[in-house]
């Protein structure tokens, strides 16, 4: 294999430099062309041409609420059924992880089975753990679920997880089968498409409010939303996973006459397995990071103490409470990749689980009901004792209060600095580029990077925006995008190279970027905005924080990944360790550092709403303001824009990252 | 949380050994909205367990404060205990109107918001509070973003506020940053407050930061309704919005149906009522001392037995 630059780069450099003039004069002179040609459409989107979009859906909504009807029954009774159906289980479950089953109402209910103690669900995961892991999976386990008991997190710990073992579920089985839906036929696999990726990128508080008006106002619209968020991956996962399946199965399958069902059941999904494992971690992880969202429309449990606690600046309570979701997301994780992982269990004593799951219900049952009785005499057992609980307290308020008074002076001279010299001038190109060359110049780049599809679609996209009266919004986003995405990668990268050559670095970081990405961003935003204060600077430090994660790891994962044996001819013609990195490591991992950068633009654009909450003035806002105002049009519409940013980003740069696949000849 | 299937014996049984004898008009439980504030959840305890002891059942439902009016329509959800008629009217108004909510009334507090700055600022820029001594000081409020203009901190910027007109008409050098919630506003007054910054920001009464801030509202010329219409009226004869802010009562509504199905519950929180400064207490108390919201309603309960017992006569 050889490395070389391409004679053909230079053009692409002319093509890019020409590109960026024109766009930097038009930034730069549009408000003295407007001036000078007296023509406003130059700045604004002539409101005349302006779509109403945002009226019509909600007068659709409207319709749709309180007209739509099939006859017998309307679209309404249809949702509420559909809701109830949801509600039933997840009652069950909430009942048996946290409040009891009760007969009667209020306070004329008599409980007629506690919930389940602390000591039995944390034994039965242990075990559960010890089966599919082995020890160290089940100490790490034990550990998690005795943090939330000791500090005080067990109940609404529970809450949580009774909301995640509905949603995981329904997840699956709704990924399941529009995957299997997908792979049998194409076309449906090609509408399909752009839905997931819509499911993927319109943050969720844009279709919040129509949820709350179709599924009622509770848990099961928090469930619905959690599900829509967690479901796209499981989908694209099943159709990877089926399509990778070996054709010798395939063969085999047909001679010994397998149906398409039997193909399907007993043959295509068991050789699929660990892939589709691969599949319900996504959802797992995604549903435990929907917990905070879901709390703001009433699902309860830790993402309503996150933002309790951070209403009253209880900085502690927030960490603490926030703390308890990463431990979830850890100990499900683990156990979730133990399952896809060992075939045969590594714990031969303990290897039942698999083979006879029955059996591990009826322990579960015998220990849940054991519990219970001793909870009867010992009420320690049934729920950890108060005093016991332990907390933080005010330490970290005192942390903060030190960094604040003692450091504040450095962090406004650094802020004002990245202030003036970076992120405004950055600012102003962006806000400054005329609605009509960035439609133009947007079509150029998608059609110089990959043909006059990609080109149409992208021009048709930005146009879609425009036309909508959201182009600024949308410059002010891609503006706190980019720039807090340029710094992810600049701390996010090096760190990658780092981890992926030592081992013991990688241990460290990864341990790091799990809990950035799975504590919820709530929890780092307060303290950020008292170090930093109310604005873009903030905004971006929090994006940068939370998006951070996939540069580091996919830089990682590239460095690994390269061929030993490239670097090892490398070393023979006498590369030195920088050489080695800068002549050979880099330019191999170019397409999985693209990929990474692809995911940390996602990352950057799914903060944005979350950043409206420290004052941003984005398209993110926008889709903040109509959820305050109950305003389904207006969020879906902004909701919209922001999905089509991510898909202009996504589509250019998977093309970039294919052809420099392509011409590395990575490409099998 | 009930669970839904109940077996008739059970409840049969439950019925008898029940603790409350009251006759109450539907056992069905009534749905209360809470907030994510501490206020709110106190006085929806209150009314929750008032309404407990007068026989009712009650389920209390967390939902968003403006997104909750498409459930008090419906009838998904019955009553909302706190309408705030400087955040909230505009949707309570619209929701009314539909004829499908009703209001309770007044809950006896008064909801006071207004420009706000710690004590240590009175040495910086006397004068205040008086707001006229803003117009000499404004620089000392100034950073680099704002400068020279003062930063003042607004609310979010749904909940309105006029602010930037407020400063335009009144001839102030100010320049208003939009914190996007609540939190951020606080976390900055924290921020400042522990370094003895200036700072001058949007801040609302009943809560838990006047209590543990020192500092004092800006005294503006005061609020009319004119002054907020009319041009001519006020200081500034050309422009409106050149006086305070309003202030204004806290409303209760519910369903519009809730008469008919619960009569003596929507009798009980029609009564319901209690002060600024008990509720302002009762905040400090969840808020700065760590009291659980039981705790601290269980008090109030013990100690006003015979005005809630009023309110479900």
């Amino acid at each position: 294999m050889s490395i070389h630059f391409p004679n053909g780069l230079r053009k692409p450099v002319y093509f890019w430099l020409f590109l960026f003039t024109c766009t930097w004069l038009l930034s730069n002179y549009s408000f003295t062309l407007y001036k000078a040609l007296g023509a406003r459409w130059i700045i604004k989107f002539p409101s005349a041409w302006e779509w109403q979009l945002d009226v019509w859906i909600s007068s659709f909504m409207t319709w749709l609420v309180e007209d739509a009807g099939f006859g017998l029954f309307t679209f309404r009774q249809l949702t509420r059924f559909l809701s109830a159906l949801i509600e039933a289980p997840y009652n069950a479950m909430r009942a048996l992880l946290a409040d009891g089953f009760n007969s009667g109402l209020g306070q004329h209910a008599v409980e007629i089975f506690p919930a389940m103690s602390w000591v039995a669900i944390t034994l039965l995961l242990v075990l559960l753990a010890l089966c599919v892991g082995g020890r160290s999976l089940a100490l790490l386990v034990g550990g998690c679920f005795l943090y939330l008991a000791t500090f005080g997190q067990w109940q609404s710990a529970m809450v949580t997880l009774a909301s995640i073992a509905i949603a995981v579920p329904i997840g699956v089985i709704g990924g399941l089968v529009l995957g299997i839906l997908a792979y049998r036929s194409e076309r449906f696999e090609r509408l399909q498409r752009p839905v997931l990726d819509l499911m993927q990128t319109v943050p969720i508080f844009a279709y919040l409010v129509p949820i709350l008006f179709l599924f009622g106002f509770g848990p099961v619209s928090a469930l619905v939303a959690t599900i829509i968020y967690a479901m796209p991956p499981m989908v694209r996962v099943v159709l990877v996973a089926l399509q990778s399946v070996p054709e010798p199965l395939h063969e085999a399958g047909r001679m010994a006459g397998c149906t398409p069902r039997q193909m399907m059941w007993r043959v295509l999904l068991p050789s699929a397995l660990p892939t589709l494992m691969v599949g319900v971690n996504q959802v797992i992880m995604l549903s435990l990071n929907m917990v905070i969202i879901a709390s703001i429309i009433g699902a309860g449990g830790l993402g309503y103490d996150v933002l309790a606690a951070l209403r009253r600046l209880d900085i502690g309570g927030g960490i603490e409470a926030g703390m308890a979701i990463v431990v979830i997301a850890i100990a499900l994780d683990r156990l979730s990749q133990a399952f896809t992982k060992s075939d045969s269990s590594p714990n031969q004593s303990f290897g039942f689980v698999r083979s006879k799951p029955l059996l591990y219900f009826v322990i579960a049952l015998m220990v849940t009901i054991t519990m219970a009785l001793l909870g009867k005499v010992w009420p320690v057992v049934q729920n950890y004792p108060e005093p016991m609980v332990l907390t933080t307290g005010r330490f970290w308020d005192e942390v903060i209060k030190w960094i604040n008074i003692n450091f504040f002076e450095v962090f406004e001279t650094v802020k004002t600095a990245l202030l003036t010299y970076f992120l405004l001038p950055v600012k102003r190109f962006f806000v400054g580029i005329p609605w009509a060359w960035g439609i133009i110049a947007l079509g150029l780049a998608g059609w110089r990077v990959s043909g006059a599809k990609l080109g149409l679609l992208c021009a048709a996209l930005a146009g879609a925006i425009a036309a909508n009266g959201l182009w600024r919004e949308a410059m002010i986003a891609v503006y706190l995008c980019g720039v807090s995405v340029l710094l992810a990668t600049a701390v996010g990268i090096p760190l990658g190279v780092w981890a992926g050559q030592s081992e013991s670095a990688n241990k460290i970081l990864s341990t790091l970027v799990d809990t950035l990405q799975t504590l919820p961003s709530f929890v780092y935003l307060i303290p950020v905005v008292m170090l930093f204060r109310v604005g873009e600077f903030t905004a971006m430090v929090a994006i940068v924080i939370y998006a951070m994660a996939p540069a580091l790891r996919y830089a990682a994962h590239g460095i690994r990944e390269i061929n030993p044996q490239v670097i090892e001819a490398g070393k023979v013609s006498g590369c030195t360790h920088w050489q080695l990195l800068w002549r050979i490591k880099l330019p191999l991992a170019v397409p999985s550092l693209l990929l990474g950068l692809n995911q940390t633009i996602m990352l950057a654009l799914s903060m944005l709403v979350i950043t409206a909450l420290v004052g941003t003035r984005d398209l993110g806002q926008e889709v903040y303001i109509a959820l305050t105002k109950a305003n389904t049009g207006q969020g879906i519409v902004a909701g919209l824009a922001v999905a089509f940013i991510a898909i202009i980003a996504d589509r250019i740069l998977s093309a970039l990252a294919k052809s420099s696949q392509a011409r590395l000849g990575l490409v099998t | 949380m009930n669970y839904s299937a109940i077996p008739s014996a059970a409840l049969a049984i439950a019925l008898s050994i029940s603790t409350s004898n009251a006759e109450v008009e539907s056992l069905d439980p009534i749905k209360i909205t809470t907030h994510d504030w501490s206020g709110q959840i106190i006085t929806t305890t209150i009314m929750g367990e008032v309404l407990k002891r007068a026989g009712y059942n009650i389920e209390y439902v967390q939902a968003d404060y403006i997104a909750q009016f498409a459930g008090l329509k419906t009838g998904d959800l019955h009553v909302a205990m706190e309408i705030w008629e400087t955040t909230g009217r505009e949707a309570m108004d619209e929701a009314i109107e539909t004829g499908n909510v009703v209001s309770l009334g007044e809950s006896g507090m008064i909801a006071i918001e207004e420009w706000w700055y710690p004590s240590y600022m009175e040495k910086v820029c006397p004068g205040l509070p008086n707001w006229e001594a803003l117009k000499e000081c404004s620089e000392e409020f100034s950073v680099a973003e704002t400068a020279p203009l003062g930063r003042y901190l607004g609310a979010p910027v749904t909940w309105g506020g006029f602010d930037e007109e407020r400063i335009e008409a009144l001839e102030l050098g100010f320049e208003v940053i939009h914190a996007g919630t609540d939190a951020a506003l606080f976390a900055e007054l924290e921020s400042a407050y522990q370094r003895k910054a200036p700072i001058i920001l949007w801040l609302y009464e009943p809560h838990w930061a006047p209590a543990k801030y020192e500092g004092k509202f800006i005294e503006f010329p005061p609020y009319s309704a004119d002054c907020y219409q009319a041009p001519a009226t006020g200081i500034n004869p050309e422009a409106a919005y050149d006086c305070g802010k309003p202030t204004g009562p806290i409303w209760k509504v519910a369903w519009a149906g809730l008469g008919e199905k619960w009569p003596g519950a929507a009798k009980a929180i029609s009564s319901f009522n209690v002060s600024n400064a008990e509720m302002s207490a009762m905040i400090t108390k969840v808020d700065l001392e760590s009291q659980s919201v039981d705790a601290v309603v269980g008090e109030w309960l013990k100690t006003n037995e015979d005005r809630w017992n009023d309110w479900i006569k």
